[in-house]
């Protein structure tokens, strides 16, 4: 049995699992506190189902932590941020178009070294200790408490990070947080040192928040190893967590959608996921969400974190419906539906109470709704489905067939068949799907490099890239035999010579739990 | 004749406010090439906000001996958003030409509107203090340097001098652009793949007749409709073609897209499947570093010379080559390059037919190339 716990911004969703049956499921308000959120949590499943702590085997947590964390500036550590790459790049140092108010909050000191690589490998200047050790001693003077390491061309050779890693960790102390960019991001010096810089400003709030959810877990008597769900739909350990908060990042989104796939058995769909206030809509490729090709903007920064592509709007639940003006949201009651709709007995009229009044769903007092007119009842309902549908084919690439899955609470707002987009699957446990998408998410491996091709050898570069993913997912935790790629793309370089290409490469395979 | 700003506003100087409008331009004369004008867009910043504002001079007002020496960037743009320019000595590029040649230079410019090269003038024009012409060499993006308007006017890109952030620094004398561009990659690989270079030093008689008057204006321009037109809620893709004096050719998402490397050269299609007003229909789009051809439902719409450039659907910021997707939904847009270009040597330089392409250049509007005349007809 393994449980998974969604920790979203209202509500901490958890399933019970075995293999892929859901034993029990339950829902609790997010507290601002991790650990009671997830004790509580805890408790109300055993509760459901009086499960015995010795048979679970894994228990995996989505968390927004992290990402609401930078969003709101807070509980962010003095962070340095040391870039070897001098003479080049010097004109635009670390912490450059950066939000002031951010800039602020982590206390953010910049430093150049001299280091780096050119896009071949070959070194932009030597590397010089002394010089990193003179800046260690200057953040350890002005109360840094974490470093993120950005080397020039990292991506194709990481040599001078771990070479400045250990003679940071010499003179800091020998668990002093250090960040290394090429472990984070992807070609593109500014945002993927914008995205270390973030990495290393979490990392105490990491230890913190890892630390509570271990002690949560344990109190339960559950002994069983927890692992984190990342952006792209995969696994990690507690002790990566530590050193990668940044990788939690879009999991909210990506676990519903994994969950929605799982569910429902597809593995090509559009994932519709109605909350209470928002419907987000992505798609779902070989099984994983699709990303966002573009630079992600968070907090004021610009990123180049993969990200899934999702598009959302203002429609849920607990949208308010206006019968004068004909609309349906964008404003919500939120978290308060059960206490606010009509069905419930409240007094504001919201999408929910037009789905009961027209059949759609079930849920709470239906008396309380009859009196409301078939006219407004048409008009909300077109909105709803119009707003939908709309969505939903702008994130399709063809106008080829492909299911509609719906998950989350709101989805019982859904009609059964939406004009273009054909019959829409709920499938069972819709309501916590983002929770069994953590429960059943995988573990994988990725490779991302600059290669040289020889003309007419892209097939085998491809191929050695493929190997070492697949390794990679095997070392760390996937069962060999269900090991598969899930992405690959290749892209040339334009300009360069050698024919290089950007190859890059993710295997993804089953947790292997031990006991 | 130089192409005509008949709309916008001609700039005297350029502020800090204008960086983030004549980047998204210089994005969009890009045509999908030039590169990301972003890390530019942050240097130019950054030099104005240090030594102040840019003074932007018209073509027509250039004194007949003022001697203007262009700057750029030359590498490979997916090299220089991870080796950052530095720029602390742009303008050596400048100096050495100008001494090579015995002069002092009196003004800058750029060599190429399109992309992120629309950025660095600025920066080496604030540093040495001198003003910028309102106007490029090409007035779009273009891979190699002798694909300028000044090769037709038998202004060769030699002497030529390069520099790096190492402190390098190469004086290039070739016999013609062509061998200058050949050196000139060489070296800027053995520097790097992230050098600086400045080439056809002219006078204000010579710029007078080979520069595409206006551009500098004309990029800011398009990128403050863009902006607006966002930002009031208007179709920013229709009042980008109005503003281009061009046209929308098509709505759709990117369905099928191929890449191959040959003789270090990107080359590319994508398929473009209708939605929209354009459901049922396919675009195909073909592209190296720039889109150069594009195809609806296997009729020729539009090549290059002439401009074609592919915009998000929504918000109408410009999607290079590189960042092309599988499932972007996208918005075509073709206007008119530089009537030069459409001349028999412009043609001969920047035709589909010199990238390889065997069809007939279409303008813009979609009719056929037909009867070109001379650049003779141009001269001043």
């Amino acid at each position: 049995m393994r449980i998974g716990i969604d920790v979203g911004g209202t509500n901490t969703d958890a399933v019970l699992l075995d293999g892929g049956q859901v034993l029990a499921s339950t829902k609790v308000p997010t507290t601002r506190d991790v650990t009671s959120g997830i004790t509580q949590v805890l408790t109300a499943l055993k509760e459901l189902n009086g499960f015995s702590p010795d048979h679970i085997r894994g228990v995996m947590i989505g968390t927004t932590h992290f990402i609401n964390a930078l969003i709101e500036a807070r509980d962010l550590c003095p962070t340095a941020a040391i870039r070897l790459g001098l003479p080049a790049t010097a004109s635009l140092p670390p912490f450059t178009d950066w939000p002031d108010a951010l800039t602020s909050a982590v206390k953010g000191r910049a430093y150049m070294a001299h280091g780096g690589h050119e896009f071949d490998g070959r070194a932009i200047s030597p590397f010089d200790p002394d010089e990193i050790r003179r800046h260690a001693e200057d953040m350890a003077a002005h109360g840094v408490r974490s470093v993120a390491v950005s080397s020039v061309f990292s991506p194709v050779n990481d040599e001078f990070e771990q070479r400045a890693l250990s003679i940071l960790r010499e003179e800091l102390g020998p668990d002093f947080p250090v960040s290394l960019s090429h472990e984070i991001g992807r070609v593109g010096l500014l945002e993927r040192e914008n995205a270390t810089i973030v990495n290393a400003s979490l990392a105490e709030m990491a230890n913190r928040i890892v630390d509570g959810l271990a002690k949560a877990v344990l109190e339960q008597g559950i002994t069983a190893p927890l692992y984190v769900s990342q952006n792209d739909g995969t696994l990690m350990d507690i002790e990566y967590t530590r050193r990668y908060p940044v990788s939690t990042f879009a999991s909210g989104p990506t676990n519903s959608m994994r969950g929605a796939a799982a569910l429902s058995g597809f593995s090509d769909c559009l994932i519709v996921d109605i909350g209470g206030t928002t419907t987000d809509v992505g798609a779902l490729v070989n099984g994983f969400p699709r990303e966002s090709s573009t630079h992600v903007r968070l907090a004021g920064l610009r990123t180049n974190f993969r990200m899934p592509d999702v598009l959302s709007a203002g429609l849920g639940g607990g949208s308010r419906v206006r019968t004068d003006q004909g609309t349906v949201g964008p404003d919500s009651v939120g978290y308060r539906l059960t206490d606010e709709s009509l069905v419930f007995g409240g007094s504001v009229l919201t999408a929910t109470d037009i789905a009961v009044r027209s059949g759609r769903a079930d849920v709470g007092d239906a008396s309380l709704v009859a009196h409301i007119s078939d006219a407004v009842v048409r008009s909300a309902l077109e909105q709803i489905d119009r707003t939908i549908a709309d969505i939903a084919d702008r994130i399709r690439t063809s106008s080829a067939p492909l299911p509609v899955v719906a998950v989350g609470g709101g989805s019982i707002l859904l009609a059964e068949q939406l004009d273009g987009l054909g019959s829409i699957y709920r499938p069972e446990n819709f309501d916590v799907a983002n929770a069994y998408g953590a429960a059943i998410a995988q573990i994988s491996g990725e490779v991302d490099r600059v290669s040289y091709i020889a003309d007419g050898d892209q097939k085998r570069a491809l191929e050695s890239a493929r190997q070492e993913a697949v390794d990679r997912a095997v070392a760390a935790g996937a069962s060999p035999d269900t090991v598969s790629i899930v992405e690959q793309e290749a892209i040339p370089i334009p300009y360069l010579p050698g024919n290089a290409m950007r190859v890059r490469v993710k295997a993804a395979g089953n947790l292997t739990l031990g006991k | 004749m130089t192409l005509e700003v008949t709309h916008g506003r001609k700039l005297k100087r350029i502020t800090v406010e204008d960086i983030d409008s004549l980047a998204r331009g210089a994005a969009i004369l890009g045509t999908g090439g030039g590169g990301d004008p972003y890390i530019g867009a942050l240097l130019a910043k950054q030099a104005i906000e240090e030594f102040g504002p840019v003074e932007l001079v018209s073509v027509e007002d250039l004194p007949d001996d003022a001697f203007i020496v262009p700057i750029a960037a030359i590498g490979a743009p997916t090299v220089s958003v991870e080796k950052l320019d530095t720029v602390e000595k742009l303008y050596l590029t400048i100096e050495k030409l100008a001494a090579s040649l015995n002069r002092t230079a009196t003004h800058t410019a750029c060599l190429e509107i399109g992309g992120s090269n629309s950025m660095l003038p600025i920066v080496a024009a604030a540093q040495l203090g001198i003003p910028l012409i309102d106007g490029d060499l090409i007035g779009r993006a273009f891979p190699e340097i002798q694909m300028g308007m000044a090769p037709l006017y038998g202004i060769q890109a030699t002497p030529m001098a390069l520099a790096d952030e190492k402190g390098n620094t190469l004086v290039i004398e070739a016999i013609d652009s062509f061998w200058a561009e050949r050196f000139a990659r060489q070296a800027s690989i053995e520097m790097g793949c992230n050098a600086f270079n400045s080439t056809y030093a002219m006078t204000g008689a010579q710029a007078r007749e080979s520069f595409v008057a206006g551009s500098m204006s004309f990029a800011i321009t398009i990128g403050d409709a863009v902006a607006n037109a966002q930002h009031n809620n208007l179709n920013p893709c229709d009042v980008l073609a109005e503003t281009l004096s061009g046209r929308v050719v098509h709505l759709g998402k990117v369905a099928d897209l191929q890449r191959q490397t040959t003789g270090g050269f990107a080359k590319g299609q994508a398929m473009i499947e209708g939605m929209g007003p354009d459901v049922g229909s396919v675009l195909s789009l073909h592209f190296q570093n720039e889109h150069l051809l594009a195809t609806k439902d296997g009729t020729v719409v539009t090549t290059t010379p002439d401009l074609i450039i592919v915009v998000d659907a929504e918000s109408a910021e410009p999607v290079t080559t590189e960042n092309l997707r599988y499932g972007q939904r996208v918005c075509i847009l073709t206007a008119p390059s530089d009537p030069r270009w459409h001349t028999t040597e412009g043609l001969e330089l920047a035709g589909p037919a010199y990238f390889g392409y065997g069809v007939p250049s279409h303008r813009w509007d979609g009719t056929p190339e037909g009867h070109t005349e001379s650049i003779e007809r141009y001269r001043a």
